[in-house]
């Protein structure tokens, strides 16, 4: 674990040494785009440097001087499946975000969907010394936790506190300078397969760029199209893309829960191109203009040409009604919210104080979604936008662009995670020594 | 399911990833010191390095040398800047062809050649001359303005004799003492220190103007009034001219100098003295009946 913990340090150094040149690229590698937004931090000043607890950029304020997205390749289910496909969709996405912003940019923080997240949640305790909660008392608390076995080929993403209590007092965000006898803490800790984020470390390198963080796509999702509300009193966020659905759940503004699954509106496109025995660009097509979930009366009358090119006249002039094409796409995002329902209720979705649940993310625009999926997930159900970002163009703002404007925000206001903390290396040492001077004092 | 006919749709476009190789490009590009030392400096120091191979040539900077004095020249050398004449106001024949000597130039000149300065401090080495001032004036004339040095005395120095104005400067050497009767003589060493001073004596012995011969100076400290028949007055270093006027009032009163005086020393004012020829000596002993034992 000290070996992950080296490296996100070091990725955390990263971010800031690119924070202290004030211009970083925010990366989404999705299955059906890779977006690359380029942010400006401005000034120096504007970074107060907390003392370890806080966040680390503090209050920084960001503007996003330079975005371009392109037609994604080589991914499949948020993993980078060929390598050099990818590389190349990324570095075009990179070299038009570059010349939109007129600079270089050579940080990269990216977030992904795949790689089978797991959550993990954490608890640990230690006895407080001296009465007092100390900033060393909290890196002490958090690596007191006992790690699950989480298997070999597994690397953590995220491991955030979410929970401080001190005695029996529990609920605390910050619990430093507060009496007590114990500290205990909860830990959120979201693992990932290690092949594809070395995949994903192997892209970025090969354009020339410098890996400053790393976020799963559901969190970053979660932290944009969440009200600040919903991140407080409960609620989960669906990321419907293309090639996975990422969920998040969220309390007290910490996410205590992801996992993805691992269907998307790529999906849907299949099975609307088996179905129809279309071309797979026609069907993508089909599906954006024509597509819905919800058939009425008037869909049976609605025809919609199968024109192709393939010199068979039959073939080529072929008809569908648009209530086929729904009866086509309707079970497959049923299986797919189904799914969702099923997570949510294994993360134990129910006992949380407030059930609100938001859907987000590309294939979330298709009509009548909201509908649906408030007859499968429950009745608080709304549609979510990414939130507003200073400079952010208008092409990029809609739900596809959820992850990406959640990764800028990860990328300002990161959240503390475990690895922001010192180990305390003078646990043994110190603690000895203070009870020798304590056995002396008691007996003379 | 391909498309049979090959025109009628265009294919899919090609990749639009830039090649490895075109991203570093635009990356390199976009690095704001690699910018600039593009845009700004690889062309000034293109301009200045071929500006410095082309000067770097021996043969063209002499002939950019060459260029630039021969147009220099052909400016200074318009008939506007010539000066053709000199002219010499206040000086007397003599020394109008001294200056006209001792002038370093060649006229017609070009008046940028002319050094002004330097033409003054030459006239003004000149002994015989006071003040000088030169000037270019219009019309390409060369106009130098001379003040003379008036002679006041004769002097018989060392190096023989010597005209000097009041002041004791040197004017010019003279030949013989009668080319310039009318003026006194001055003699002895230092004589020509102290000029005004002995202008003043002389001036005071205008009464006996017609016996003076001439004036001396003694030990570069007090002078002698020399007249003829071998009389001398004898004066104090200070307080020369009351000594001199009590001399004159007693030669006024008693016609002292007629009389067979050699020396009349007045150098200590409280006790003048006179010295007597031998003859008047002995008559004065025999009047007043001493006998000298004269063996």
């Amino acid at each position: 674990m000290t070996d992950l913990y080296q490296s996100q340090r070091a990725m955390r150094n990263k971010r800031q040494a690119a924070m202290q040149r004030g211009v970083v690229a925010v990366l989404d590698v999705g299955s059906s785009k890779i977006a690359c937004l380029v942010l400006r931090f401005d000034g120096p000043d504007s970074f107060r440097e907390s003392d370890g607890i806080g966040s680390m950029a503090g209050q920084s304020s960001f503007r996003v001087i330079g975005a371009a997205t392109t037609r994604s390749r080589g991914v499949r289910f948020g993993e980078i499946d060929a390598m050099h496909e990818t590389e190349r969709a990324i570095r075009t996405a990179v070299q038009a975000a570059q010349k939109m912003a007129g600079v270089r940019v050579d940080h990269v923080i990216a977030c992904f969907a795949g790689a089978k997240p797991r959550s993990y949640g954490l608890a640990g305790t230690v006895d407080l010394h001296d009465g007092t909660v100390t900033d060393n008392c909290v890196a002490r608390v958090l690596s007191s936790c006992d790690v699950p076995d989480y298997g070999a080929d597994r690397e953590i993403l995220h491991a955030q506190p979410v929970n401080f209590a001190v005695d029996h007092r529990s609920g605390l965000g910050d619990p430093r300078g507060q009496a007590g006898n114990s500290l205990s803490v909860d830990m959120h800790m979201l693992s990932v397969d290690r092949a594809p984020i070395e995949n994903l470390l192997y892209c970025i390198k090969r354009c020339d760029l410098e890996l400053a963080g790393i976020a799963s796509s559901s969190y970053a999702a979660g932290i944009s199209s969440l009200v600040e509300d919903e991140q407080e009193l409960g609620a989960a966020c669906i990321d419907l893309g293309g090639g996975s659905t990422g969920i998040s759940i969220f309390i007290k503004k910490h996410m205590i829960y992801a996992d993805t699954v691992r269907m998307g509106g790529d999906h849907v496109t299949s099975d609307i191109s088996q179905g129809l025995q279309v071309p797979m660009p026609t069907a993508e097509r089909i599906k954006t203009f024509y597509g819905g979930v919800q058939a009425t009366g008037m869909d049976d009358r609605d025809m919609i040409d199968l024109s192709s090119d393939t010199g068979d006249w039959e073939h080529d002039r072929r008809t569908v009604s648009r209530a086929e094409v729904i009866g086509v796409m309707r079970p497959r995002m049923e299986e797919i919210l189904e799914e969702v329902r099923v997570r949510l209720d294994a993360a134990g979705f129910e006992h949380l104080p407030s059930q609100r649940i938001v859907l987000t993310g590309g294939a979330s625009q298709l009509p009548g979604l909201d509908g649906l999926a408030s007859r499968i997930l429950g009745q608080q159900v709304r549609l979510g936008r990414p939130l507003r970002v200073q400079g952010l163009p208008q092409s990029v703002t809609g739900p596809g662009f959820a992850s990406a404007v959640g990764t800028c925000l990860f990328a300002a206001h990161p959240q503390d995670e475990w690895w922001d903390f010192d180990i305390p290396v003078d646990g043994y040492p110190a603690r000895s020594l203070k009870r020798a001077v304590k056995w002396f004092k008691d007996n003379w | 399911m391909r498309p049979l006919n090959r025109f009628s749709k265009k294919q899919s476009s090609s990749d639009p990833a830039p090649s490895r190789m075109s991203y570093r490009m635009e990356r390199l590009w976009l690095t704001p010191s690699f910018r600039k030392i593009v845009r700004v400096g690889m062309p000034s120091f293109l301009v200045v390095a071929s500006l410095g191979v082309y000067f770097s040539n021996a043969d063209r900077q002499q002939a950019i040398a060459d260029k630039y004095t021969e147009i220099r020249r052909s400016v200074e050398e318009r008939p506007e800047f010539m000066v053709k004449l000199m002219a010499i106001d206040g000086a007397s024949a003599g020394l109008n062809s001294a200056i006209r000597e001792v002038m370093p130039v060649d006229l017609p000149l070009s008046s940028f050649d002319l050094d002004l300065e330097a033409m003054r401090k030459q006239v003004e080495s000149l002994d015989a001359v006071k003040r000088v001032d030169v000037r270019v004036r219009a019309g390409g004339l060369l106009q130098i303005n001379v003040e003379e040095r008036v002679p006041a005395v004769v002097w018989r120095g060392p190096g023989g004799l010597e005209l000097l104005d009041q002041d004791g400067h040197r004017v010019s050497a003279l030949d013989s003492r009668a080319a310039r009767p009318d003026l006194p003589l001055i003699a002895g060493e230092g004589a020509n220190a102290a000029v005004p001073e002995a202008l003043a004596l002389l001036d005071r012995a205008a009464p006996i103007k017609d016996r003076v011969i001439g004036i001396v100076r003694i030990s570069e400290r007090r002078w002698d009034l020399v007249l003829d028949r071998a009389q001398r007055i004898m004066l104090p270093p200070k307080e020369a001219e009351p000594a001199l006027d009590r001399v004159l009032a007693l030669n006024e009163a008693q016609d002292l100098l007629k009389r067979d005086v050699t020396h009349i020393d007045i150098r200590n004012p409280d006790r003048p003295t006179l010295r007597m020829t031998s003859d008047a000596l002995a008559t004065m002993r025999e009047m007043q009946g001493i006998k000298v034992n004269s063996n």
